[in-house]
């Protein structure tokens, strides 16, 4: 069977997944954690990586199918170079969230939810992201950034685009 | 009563505090080698009577929970740390995770020791990379002393600490959906019982405690119980120790801040918050978190009777009675994880409503029909209303379907769903129903300032 699987993670990523696998009593937990290694690699996941997951796991495909779908940040389709997420949850939201949003699509020429047509950059709200202090806040990749205005937003998507 | 403290946050503002070289130059690691001198009951005694109230959302002391756990059996027993921080209005865990990080693999060994576990693992949601990043940190600096791993102190009590993280699902953060998360599968709740402490993760007894809770048992086991619980000038009510605050929305300064527990909202909003923004009046604030039932400046304490535990309040402002479990409880509302939305007048009900609704709608697993369609009806219903096509029948059928989740549903995401419609519908009656006759144009139209 492994060797009809077309996808096969790095040297190094080969070498986290045996870490994580020594972290729990059975092979199934590691089933999240090893999704967001191959979604780290090539930015969504696949069947061929369902395909993995489950073997690797020692699961139906059916269930990591399931696992795939419940969860909002495994991508089912292709994404962009860079994910930009707005929160929109109700503490951003009082402090202009709606306005901030707004901007992006503008700016980027998309609305959420789409992706740029050179592919660069993915749009997506998100639901509170425990920054509600620091409102309005956005996500890029895996940085935060917060206590937006709109100017400093710029400054952000031009440091994206240009790059 | 505002006495702001210094003590689960007293490395915040030391350069690399999340080091473990700065947490140990302030006394760090003393409370768990002295935890692991003594008995596992002894240890369990100080956190009961520290009264501490899991910081998670629904306030159950945590040394009751911790006594639940089997002293015997052929099983592991396992700790679980809830780090899913997701619900609306709360970012106070983060700040530990990003700031302390050592204070929480401590309190883990402690946590570990008390409930008769030898593994932990700290559920992060995945968004919080830096929140990771640094308790992994920690967790290498702490195996690399020998503070972790098979003789932490020299006691042969093994000890491990993992970091798990979720991928995206508010759901995850209630503790039996967490534990399905945890074994890798959708996260979804379970039926109770069997209780976590009876069969929890991978089928053995599991203590689930919100990561501020764990991350006071140094403090706890430094100071003393007791000690702990007389912080709080709530104490008398069971409600003990210091806890950081938070709160957000229209205040001048939204932030997290660490005080005694006997905090007012009034406190809160204007003292630690730094109060309205100028030219703007409280509209309304919803106490702890965006499941909490919102609460009005206008609104009076009704407890007349002296057996009541409010009635030294009665006849006073809610805002100045002291966030606790039972106090906030007693007024209809919960102290929850105490980080506060505030909402100016500039805010419309009826638009904080219908983002409430949204997130509640976007966010239920589904598993169980009033949940499911309650929380899309509702959605719909506020849908209509914000759009200007909403009725007064409509309003009251919202009433219903909330009234209906409540209680019907496997675990309390329904009630943390209805609870803050039908709040804003007992508080704001009037207002929604002038938006509905008006069409919109009675709204200030907008939640931003
Ligand atoms: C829908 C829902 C979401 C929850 N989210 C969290 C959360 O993000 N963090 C947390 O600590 N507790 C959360 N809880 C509460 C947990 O179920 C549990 O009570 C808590 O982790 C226990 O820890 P504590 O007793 O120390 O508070 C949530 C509960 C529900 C019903
Ligand atoms: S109440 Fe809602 S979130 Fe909880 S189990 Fe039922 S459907 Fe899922
Ligand atoms: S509401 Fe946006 S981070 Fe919490």
């Amino acid at each position: 069977m492994g060797s009809t699987m077309s996808f096969a993670l790095n040297p190094e990523r080969e070498r986290e997944m045996e870490d994580i696998f020594s972290r729990y009593p059975n092979k199934q937990a590691a089933c999240i954690p090893l999704l967001h290694l191959c979604q780290e690699q090539q930015r969504w996941v696949n069947d061929d990586v369902i395909a993995f997951v489950a073997e690797k796991c020692d699961v139906p495909t059916a269930h990591v199918k399931g696992v795939v779908t419940f969860y909002s940040l495994f991508n089912q389709a292709p994404v962009g170079e860079h994910e930009i997420w707005v929160c929109q949850t109700l503490s951003c939201a009082l402090r202009g969230a709606d306005k901030l949003l707004h901007h992006c699509e503008k700016r980027l020429g998309i609305h959420h939810g789409e992706t740029t047509k050179d592919g660069k950059i993915t749009l997506r709200v998100a639901e509170c992201l425990a920054a509600c202090g620091q409102a309005p806040m956005i996500m890029v990749d895996k940085t935060y950034h917060e206590n937006l205005s709109l100017e400093r937003v710029d400054e952000i998507l031009d440091a994206l685009v240009g790059k | 009563m505002l006495k702001p403290v210094k003590i689960l946050t007293k490395n915040y503002d030391t350069p690399d505090s999340h080091k473990l070289q700065v947490y140990q130059s302030s006394g760090g690691y003393e409370a768990a080698r002295k935890a692991l001198g003594m008995t596992r009951d002894q240890v369990v005694d100080e956190v009961k009577k520290a009264n501490l109230r899991g910081r998670g959302g629904a306030g159950f002391p945590m040394g009751v929970k911790w006594g639940f756990m089997p002293k015997d059996g052929d099983k592991p027993s396992y700790l679980v740390i809830n780090a899913d921080e997701g619900e609306p209005g709360t970012f106070k865990d983060r700040t530990l995770m990003e700031r302390d990080p050592h204070r929480i693999i401590e309190g883990c060994i402690i946590g570990c020791y008390g409930v008769g576990a030898h593994t932990a693992y700290i559920y992060v949601r995945h968004e919080l990379h830096l929140s990771k990043e640094r308790l992994w940190g920690a967790i290498h600096e702490a195996r690399a002393q020998g503070f972790l791993g098979p003789k932490p102190f020299g006691v042969d009590y093994p000890v491990d600490v993992f970091v798990h993280t979720g991928a995206g699902a508010y759901i995850c953060g209630e503790e039996t959906a967490l534990l399905e998360s945890l074994e890798g599968s959708r996260g979804e709740p379970r039926l109770r019982p069997p209780f976590p402490a009876q069969r929890g993760a991978f089928g053995c007894p599991t203590t689930v405690n919100n990561l501020e809770s764990i991350a006071s048992c140094p403090t706890i086991l430094e100071m003393g119980g007791e000690q702990f619980s007389k912080l709080s000038s709530l104490h008398k009510f069971g409600d003990g120790g210091c806890r950081l605050y938070g709160v957000s929305g229209h205040v001048n300064k939204p932030g997290v801040y660490e005080a005694c527990i006997g905090v007012t909202l009034r406190e809160l909003i204007y003292d630690l918050g730094g109060g309205m923004p100028e030219g703007t009046n409280l509209l309304g604030v919803i106490p702890g978190g965006s499941s909490c039932p919102i609460i009005r400046p206008d609104d009076i304490v009704d407890a007349p009777d002296p057996k009541s535990i409010l009635h030294e309040w009665h006849g006073k402002p809610q805002l100045d009675v002291p966030i606790g479990v039972d106090t906030m409880r007693n007024l209809g509302t919960m102290a929850g994880t105490t980080c506060a939305i505030v909402l100016s007048d500039r805010a419309c009900p009826v638009l904080a409503m219908h983002n409430l609704a949204r997130f509640y709608r976007h966010e239920s697993c589904g598993q169980c029909t009033p949940c499911r369609e309650g929380t899309g009806w509702m959605l719909r219903i506020l849908d209509k209303i914000v759009q200007g096509k909403g009725s007064i029948e409509e309003l009251d059928m919202l009433h219903e379907i909330a009234s209906n989740i409540m209680g019907n549903t496997i675990c309390a995401f329904g009630e943390g769903a209805s609870m803050p419609m039908l709040g804003f519908l007992r508080k704001f009656r009037k207002e929604i129903e002038d938006y509905i006759r008006t069409g919109g144009s009675s709204s200030t139209g907008r939640l931003a300032l």
